[in-house]
C-alpha cells in the first residue's frame, strides 16, 4: 500500500504566498525604514577613522576585561584592518548590533512575561524550541519574499535565530530569584511591579547579561550565514571565497569573524561578571 | 485585649485540598492523608488568641507546622479553612489588594535566613517597607536610620548585607521590620541561624526593645530555652496540632501531655528558675538595736557563720561574720558599724535567673542576699539552696 505524501510543503508555500501577497506591503515598508536605519549605523561606524575605533574598542576591553584581552583586541583589529576586511567587518558589526538590539528589545519583556505568567510560558517555550532547532538556513527562504534580498532579511533571520537565549535566560534569571526574597517582599505588602523592579530584575541581571552575551554570539554566527541572501560583510567574503574556491581568502574572512567573536564575547562576559 | 484571634485554622499543601481537609477533620493521620490524596498536612485545627502587646512563642520541632501557622496569620500561606481576625478585621476575607495594604501597616516580619535583599544597602533594606508604602525619600531615610540606630547599627547604613556578620544581618532584618512601626512583629525562627552567644545577645536585645517599643510579638522557635526566656505565653505544637498553651511556668510545672513532658525534660533549669525560686529565709538582726553580742548569740543558736543586718524598716544594711563579731565583743564594742560588710556585689533581685547567680555564689564566702527594688531583705541563697532548688524542681517534673 502506498501512503500518499502529505502536501505539507504545498500548504506552507500557499500560506507564505498568501501572506506575502496580502501583507508584504507592510513588511516591505518596514524593510525600507530599517534599511535606512542600518545604513545610517553603518555609515556612522565607517565615518569614524579605523584607528580611532580600534582605540575605542581597546579602551572598552581594558575597562571591562583584562589587559590581555585589550592587547588581543589591538592586534586582532589591526590585523583585520591590514587584511583589507575593515569595511566588511564594520558591516557585519552593524548587523550584529542592530539584531542584538532588536532581540533584547523583544526578548527581555517576553522573558519577564514568561517568568511571571505560567500560561504565557507554556506558549512561549515550545515556540523557542522550534525557533532554535529549525535549521537556520530555512528562515532565509521566506525572509526574501517579505523583506527582499539584502540586509533587512538578514537582520530578520538573525533576530529569529538569536532571540531565544535572551528570552530563556531572562525567564530563568527571574525564576531563580530565591523564594525567601519574594516572601520577604510579600510580607511587607509589595506589588508585583515593586517586586519586579526592586528585587527580581536586579537579582536576575547577571543571568540576563549571560543571555545577552549568548544572543550576541548567535547573532554573529547567523549574520555570517545570512550572507547567502545578500547580507554582505564578512559572510559575503566567505561566500565569495567558496564560489571562487579560494581557501586562503575564505580563511582570512573566517579569522576576522573569530577575532570579532572573541572581542565581543570577552567584553560582554565581563560586563556580566561586574554586574554580579 | 485580644489582638490576633485564630479560629480553627487548617492548612493543607497540595492540589487535592478538599478531600484531604475532610480526612483531617475525620481524624486521619498525616501519612494516611499523604498516601491517599498526595496532600501534605501543615496545620490542624489551630485556635488561639494573642493578646495586645504580649510576646507569644510558638514552639515545636521542625515539621511541627509552627512556621506554617505563622504564615497563616499574615496569609503568606492561605489557610485552607478557618478564620484569622486581627483588631476585629477578618484577615481571611480580605481581597488581595486589601491584604497588601493591611500587611504594609500591620506586620513587620523577621526571617530565619534574614532574607535581606543583597542588591540593596543596609539602609535601603531597613526602609524597604516604607518604600513599598510609597513614603517619600526623606521619610524613608530618616526612619530607616532611626530603626538602624535602635538595633545598634548606626554607621553601617551604606554597607551591603554580605559585608555584615550573621548577627548584624539579623539586626538589619529586625530594623527592616521595626522601621514601618508595625503593631505586630512576626518572627520566624529569627535567631535560630545565629551562634549561641550572638543568639543570647539578640534575645536580650529583643527583650529590651520590647520594653521600649511595646509590640505584639509572635515568635517562632524550636528552642525551649529561648521560648522560656522570651515568651509571655508559649504554644507547643506537634504534627501540626497545638498540644499546650500556657505561661512558661505552666508548661514547665504542668506539662499537658507526655510529649510536652519529654520536651521539657531537657530544659536547662538554671535559665528558668530565678532567685526567688531557690531563696530561703535568712536570719537577721536589727541595726542600732542589736550589738555584736546579740549577733554572736543568734549565730551560735542557729548554727550559722554570718548574719544579715537590716535597719528598723527592714532595709538591708549588710552582713556580719561570726569571727568579726567575736573580735568586736573582745574589743568591747557596742555597735556593729566597724564589723558590718555591705556586700554590694552579692545583692540580687528576686527575678535574676539562676544562670547569672551561680558564678557569683561560687566565688563568694558569704551567701547571696535577695533584695527587692527598694532594698528590702527578702531572703538568702547559699550554695546548698541552689542545688536543693534544682533537685526539687527537677523532681517535680
Amino acid at each position: 500500500m502506498i501512503i500518499p505524501k502529505l502536501p505539507l510543503d504545498v500548504a506552507i508555500d500557499t500560506f507564505i504566498d498568501y501572506t506575502t501577497q496580502n501583507f508584504s506591503f507592510i513588511t516591505k515598508s518596514i524593510s525600507s525604514v530599517m534599511e535606512i536605519g542600518i545604513n545610517t549605523v553603518n555609515d556612522a561606524l565607517m565615518f569614524i577613522p579605523p584607528l580611532l575605533l580600534i582605540i575605542l574598542f581597546v579602551g572598552l576591553a581594558w575597562y571591562f576585561s583584562t589587559r590581555g584581552i585589550a592587547v588581543f583586541t589591538t592586534i586582532g583589529l589591526l590585523l583585520i584592518w591590514n587584511l583589507g576586511l575593515w569595511a566588511a567587518s564594520i558591516s557585519t558589526l552593524t548587523l550584529v548590533i542592530i539584531a542584538t538590539f532588536l532581540s533584547i528589545l523583544a526578548g527581555i519583556p517576553l522573558g519577564i512575561l514568561a517568568a511571571l505568567n505560567n500560561r504565557a510560558r507554556r506558549v512561549i517555550m515550545p515556540i523557542l524550541d522550534f525557533m532554535q532547532t529549525m535549521p537556520a538556513f530555512v528562515y532565509l527562504i521566506p525572509a526574501i519574499p517579505f523583506f527582499g534580498l539584502g540586509v533587512v532579511s538578514a537582520v530578520f533571520t538573525t533576530v529569529v535565530f538569536s532571540m531565544p537565549p535572551a528570552i530563556r535566560l531572562t525567564c530563568l534569571g527571574i525564576q531563580q530569584v530565591p523564594e525567601q526574597y519574594i516572601e520577604a517582599a510579600d510580607s511587607f505588602g509589595a506589588t508585583k511591579k515593586q517586586k519586579l523592579f526592586q528585587i527580581q530584575l536586579p537579582l536576575a541581571t547577571p543571568t540576563i547579561m549571560a543571555g545577552i552575551n549568548q544572543t550576541i554570539m548567535l547573532a554573529l554566527s547567523m549574520v555570517v550565514i545570512a550572507a547567502m541572501i545578500g547580507a554582505g560583510g564578512l559572510g559575503g567574503e566567505v561566500w565569495r571565497a567558496i564560489q571562487r574556491l579560494r581557501p586562503g581568502m575564505g580563511f582570512e574572512a573566517g579569522i576576522a569573524v573569530v577575532i570579532m567573536a572573541i572581542i565581543l564575547d570577552r567584553i560582554t562576559q565581563n560586563i556580566r561578571k561586574q554586574s554580579e | 485585649m485580644v489582638k490576633i484571634k485564630v479560629e480553627n485554622v487548617y492548612k493543607i499543601f497540595g492540589t487535592n485540598i478538599k478531600p484531604a481537609l475532610k480526612m483531617v477533620k475525620e481524624g486521619a493521620t498525616k501519612s494516611a492523608i499523604l498516601e491517599k490524596t498526595g496532600s501534605a498536612v501543615g496545620v490542624v485545627n489551630a485556635s488561639f488568641e494573642v493578646y495586645d502587646k504580649e510576646t507569644l512563642v510558638i514552639m515545636g520541632l521542625s515539621g511541627s507546622g509552627k512556621s506554617t501557622l505563622l504564615r497563616c496569620i499574615n496569609r503568606l500561606f492561605e489557610p485552607s479553612s478557618g478564620k484569622v481576625t486581627i483588631d476585629g478585621v477578618d484577615v481571611t476575607s480580605l481581597s488581595d489588594e486589601e491584604l497588601r495594604k493591611f500587611r504594609q501597616h500591620k506586620f513587620g516580619m523577621v526571617f530565619q535566613q534574614f532574607a535581606l535583599f543583597p542588591n540593596k544597602t543596609v539602609l535601603e533594606n531597613a526602609y524597604f517597607g516604607l518604600e513599598i508604602r510609597k513614603a517619600d525619600k526623606e521619610e524613608c531615610i530618616e526612619r530607616g536610620l532611626e530603626a538602624l540606630d535602635m538595633v545598634g547599627l548606626k554607621g553601617w547604613a551604606d554597607y551591603y548585607p554580605s559585608q555584615l556578620s550573621g548577627g548584624m544581618q539579623q539586626r538589619v532584618g529586625l530594623a527592616r521590620a521595626l522601621a514601618i512601626d508595625p503593631d505586630i512583629l512576626l518572627m520566624d525562627e529569627a535567631f535560630s541561624a545565629l551562634d549561641p552567644l550572638i543568639r543570647a545577645e539578640m534575645q536580650d536585645e529583643l527583650l529590651s526593645l520590647e520594653d521600649k517599643v511595646k509590640k505584639t510579638i509572635v515568635f517562632i522557635t524550636h528552642d525551649l530555652n529561648e521560648a522560656l526566656k522570651i515568651g509571655d505565653r508559649i504554644i507547643l505544637m506537634k504534627d501540626g496540632k497545638i498540644v499546650q498553651i500556657g505561661t512558661p511556668e505552666e508548661i514547665l510545672t504542668n506539662p499537658a501531655t507526655e510529649y510536652v513532658e519529654k520536651f521539657v525534660e531537657n530544659v536547662d533549669l538554671t535559665r528558668v528558675l530565678t532567685a526567688k525560686d531557690v531563696m530561703v529565709r535568712g536570719s537577721s538582726i536589727t541595726y542600732g538595736k542589736d550589738g555584736p553580742k546579740t549577733a554572736l548569740h543568734t549565730m551560735k543558736e542557729k548554727g550559722i557563720s554570718s548574719i544579715f543586718v537590716v535597719d528598723k524598716s527592714k532595709n538591708f544594711k549588710g552582713i556580719v561574720a561570726a569571727e568579726n563579731a567575736k573580735q568586736a565583743v573582745e574589743r568591747g564594742e557596742q555597735d556593729l558599724s566597724n564589723i558590718i560588710d555591705e556586700i554590694k556585689d552579692l545583692r540580687v533581685l528576686p527575678e535574676s535567673p539562676l544562670q547569672e547567680i551561680m558564678p557569683v555564689i561560687a566565688d563568694s564566702k558569704y551567701p547571696l542576699v535577695v533584695v527587692d527594688d527598694d532594698n528590702r531583705l527578702l531572703g538568702m541563697i547559699a550554695r546548698g539552696s541552689v542545688i536543693a532548688g534544682l533537685v526539687e524542681r527537677g523532681g517535680a517534673q
